[in-house]
């Protein structure tokens, strides 16, 4: 018996939709099946399930926060200082690595030999090595370093130690400094969006821009007896003034740093090889200087390029920040599992976990599409 | 013959000379990045190699003002390194597991391997091996339960099963992803977007915790398993989008072609797309696999003795805690040598096909 097309058509739709209902029963079965298990074994552990122990006071210590905390505090708010943590890290590793990753990237794009093997030589070093094994490595060295009095000095302003990093400040309230970021941020976005000035006098406007805000922030919020400058000085064993960096938070950045500038210069160095030729050799003809032809063809035309795998890494870098357990360092991934261990509320704890770094790596995303499609240049 | 060599390194040293100080500020910028290069290389040469002490027997001159690298730790302390707790007299049984491991690795990178079958016969032989030595009830050895592997057998072990199991996994979310049906489609997406959004360690931690709560007692399986499972889902999801550029690589009208000829879903997917699928995707593969090989470190957070556990392990006991460095450059060497290598053969793939498809 021949069927005819329709007769053929029906049946393969039957059958597709038959597999669909069938796989959407499975689901739900297994869903129903896990919440009905977890109930179960929830009930027999005695422990009740729902979002109240956030009220509850913590009783336990960890090692790095941007605000005021005690032990004291709720589960919600010593989350929060977390997720500020996470966020703060990674978006301190974020720029730098950018910066330096734009660096050697260039350096191995170079005509200059010397240049190209070094930045090979880097890349090559610290892409190859697991992250962790990094952080630990370095967090080994930094804990055995030499103790405050004998600290390695940077111009007897800057102190490395086992203590950590002691750094000159402005004289200026916490809050202010907040603000100060806030504002420079801002700028810059306004910077981009607007337009006016190209990639390089916009960085430099936006440089010009923040160190004005910081003299002015000085001249008003600064107490009047001061300097305006807190720099670190030794006195008897410890350091007095400045800024002290902890050496979890000095570990992670160095490290997460180094890891995410080798990824970021192979990026970058993908994207100035994709610049056509032919318009560095127009640019040449035209009697222009390597530095102009860099910032004027080169890398306004290779961001194009650059940008969406840059983003990747900034993404992968924000996940990365987790590996700071390793160390103690109290970033969201930390005070997750700790409080896991203290309240045994693991899966609201772990539920929170992951909606924060869905959040934080959807705006991210969502950050670059708009960087990308700021940047790109109109003709195309 | 001696002519000939000499022409060459005469035309290296001239190259050498115009691309390192043909300006002069090239000639600048190369002499002082040489100089601190040399530095560096020096300090570290001096430290590593020429005071350094070798061998277990003379620790004591390690413990001398002018001493460098003390490799005694390593002349000490590799078995632990190595093969962590598993018991002294069977760790040839560990050797000849993670050479096994090793040599699938290197198998699969010849071309005349690059089949379906050949692929998946050889990793599956090779883990295998692997599993029935360190295992050793099977094949009347002293049994070894896995909570006594570690060290690089316990990485190799796995970094094998995660790519072996998460391969597979991994073109079953690109073929749902790709699908004409809604349902699978929207499954594999959410799964897909999901777990690439989340950090790796995320992802392990709620294998390790979050199962045992949501799942029934004779589902959980030991927690080894249960972390396997959730890093191959990572893998999987990663694997998903390699493959899906492939796909996106092949004309829709093959799938056309094949359909039109009559010949069934299966045979078209295996006998025509997929072969070009992977190889598209070979290099990217490659990378997923180096990602993997370097991702496995992190487990010591869910509390693996894997490498790096073993090695703080190694350097742990009294009489070597300021040996730290050595114990941990001689597991970043491990690990750097076999990332090296993999990503420079991805590099040369990467090329040979791009010379090849001009």
């Amino acid at each position: 018996m021949a069927l005819t097309t329709e007769e053929l058509r029906a049946r393969s739709k039957r059958r597709k939709i038959s597999i669909q209902v069938a796989i959407v029963a499975i689901v739900v079965t297994t869903i129903i099946a896990l919440v009905w298990n977890t109930t179960n074994q929830l009930e027999k552990q005695g422990l009740t399930s729902g979002f109240d122990f956030l009220e509850r006071s913590i009783g336990w210590g960890y090692s790095f926060s941007l605000i005021e905390r005690s032990i004291q505090d709720t589960y919600s708010k010593t989350l929060l200082i977390g997720f500020l943590n996470t966020i703060f890290v990674g978006f301190i590793a974020i720029i730098l690595s950018t910066i330096f990753g734009f660096a050697i990237g260039t350096a191995k794009d170079s005509n200059n030999l010397t240049m190209k093997s070094v930045a090979t030589i880097y890349i090559q070093i610290f892409r190859n090595i697991p992250l962790i094994l990094q952080v630990i490595f370095l967090y080994a060295v930094i804990i055995n370093l030499p103790s405050s009095r004998q600290a390695y000095s940077v111009f007897d302003v800057i102190f490395l130690s086992n203590r950590g990093l002691m750094l000159p400040t402005l004289n200026i309230p916490l809050s202010v400094v907040f603000w100060l970021v806030v504002l420079s941020i801002g700028f810059a976005i306004f910077l981009i969006r607007s337009k006016r000035l190209s990639l390089l006098p916009g960085i430099g406007a936006w440089i010009v821009a923040v160190i004005v805000a910081c003299a002015l922030a000085v001249m008003i919020f600064g107490e009047p007896d001061q300097a305006a400058l807190s720099i670190p000085a030794l006195k008897g064993l410890r350091f007095v003034g400045g800024l002290n960096v902890s050496i979890e938070l000095v570990t992670m950045t160095i490290a997460i740093v180094l890891y995410g500038s080798a990824y970021i210069a192979e990026v970058v160095r993908g994207g100035l090889k994709e610049v056509p030729k032919g318009l560095i050799e127009a640019g040449q003809a035209l009697g222009l200087s390597s530095r102009v032809i860099w910032s004027r063809i080169k890398l306004p035309m290779s961001l194009r390029t650059i940008i969406p795998p840059l983003g990747n890494q900034w993404i992968f870098i924000m996940k990365g920040t987790t590996i700071g357990i390793a160390i103690g360092f109290s970033d969201l991934f930390y005070i997750v599992s700790t409080s896991i261990t203290q309240s045994g509320q693991t899966l609201e704890l772990i539920a929170l976990l992951a909606g924060a770094f869905l959040l934080v790596n959807f705006s991210l995303a969502q950050f670059i599409n708009w960087l990308n499609s700021s940047l790109k240049l109109k003709a195309h | 013959m001696t002519t000939m060599t000499q022409n060459r390194f005469e035309l290296f040293v001239n190259d050498v000379k115009k691309r390192s100080f043909g300006t002069r500020t090239d000639a600048a910028i190369s002499t002082v990045v040489l100089i601190l290069l040399a530095y560096i290389i020096w300090t570290v040469v001096d430290w590593a190699l020429i005071r350094a002490v070798w061998s277990k027997e003379n620790v004591e001159a390690c413990r001398l003002e002018d001493a460098g690298a003390c490799w005694s730790i390593i002349d000490a302390r590799h078995r632990i390194i190595l093969f962590g707790l598993y018991p002294f007299e069977q760790h040839w049984r560990s050797t000849l597991a993670c050479l096994s491991i090793i040599a699938t690795v290197i198998i699969s990178c010849i071309p005349f391997m690059w089949t379906t079958k050949r692929l998946a016969a050889s990793w599956i032989i090779g883990f295998a091996a692997y599993y029935l030595l360190m295992e050793g009830s099977l094949i009347g050895l002293q049994q070894v339960t896995t909570d006594q592997w570690g060290g690089l057998s316990l990485t190799l072990f796995m970094f094998a099963s995660v790519v072996l199991l998460g391969m597979p996994m991994g073109l079953a979310l690109a073929l749902m992803r790709r699908s004409e049906m809604p349902v699978l489609r929207i499954f594999a997406s959410i799964l897909i977007d999901t777990v690439r959004s989340l950090p790796l360690l995320v992802t392990l931690f709620t294998a390790a915790v979050v199962f045992p709560i949501i799942l029934p007692d004779w589902l959980q399986g030991d927690k080894i398993w249960r972390v396997i499972v959730a890093f191959a889902l990572f893998f999987a999801c990663y694997q998903a989008e390699v493959l899906r550029g492939g796909f996106q690589a092949i004309p829709k009208g093959q799938f056309e072609a094949g359909k039109a000829l009559g010949i069934s879903y299966a045979n078209i997917l295996f006998r025509i797309i997929l072969p070009q699928v992977f190889r598209y995707a070979l290099p990217s593969t490659i990378n997923m696999v180096v990602i993997t090989f370097k991702e496995t470190a992190i487990v010591i957070i869910i509390g693996f003795f894997e490498i790096l556990a073993s090695t703080n392990a190694a350097y742990g006991t009294g009489e070597w805690t300021s040996y730290y460095k050595e114990a941990l450059l001689f597991a970043a060497g491990i690990y750097w040598i076999f990332l090296f290598s993999l990503g420079r053969y991805g590099e040369y793939l990467k090329t040979r096909m791009t010379v090849a498809s001009r």
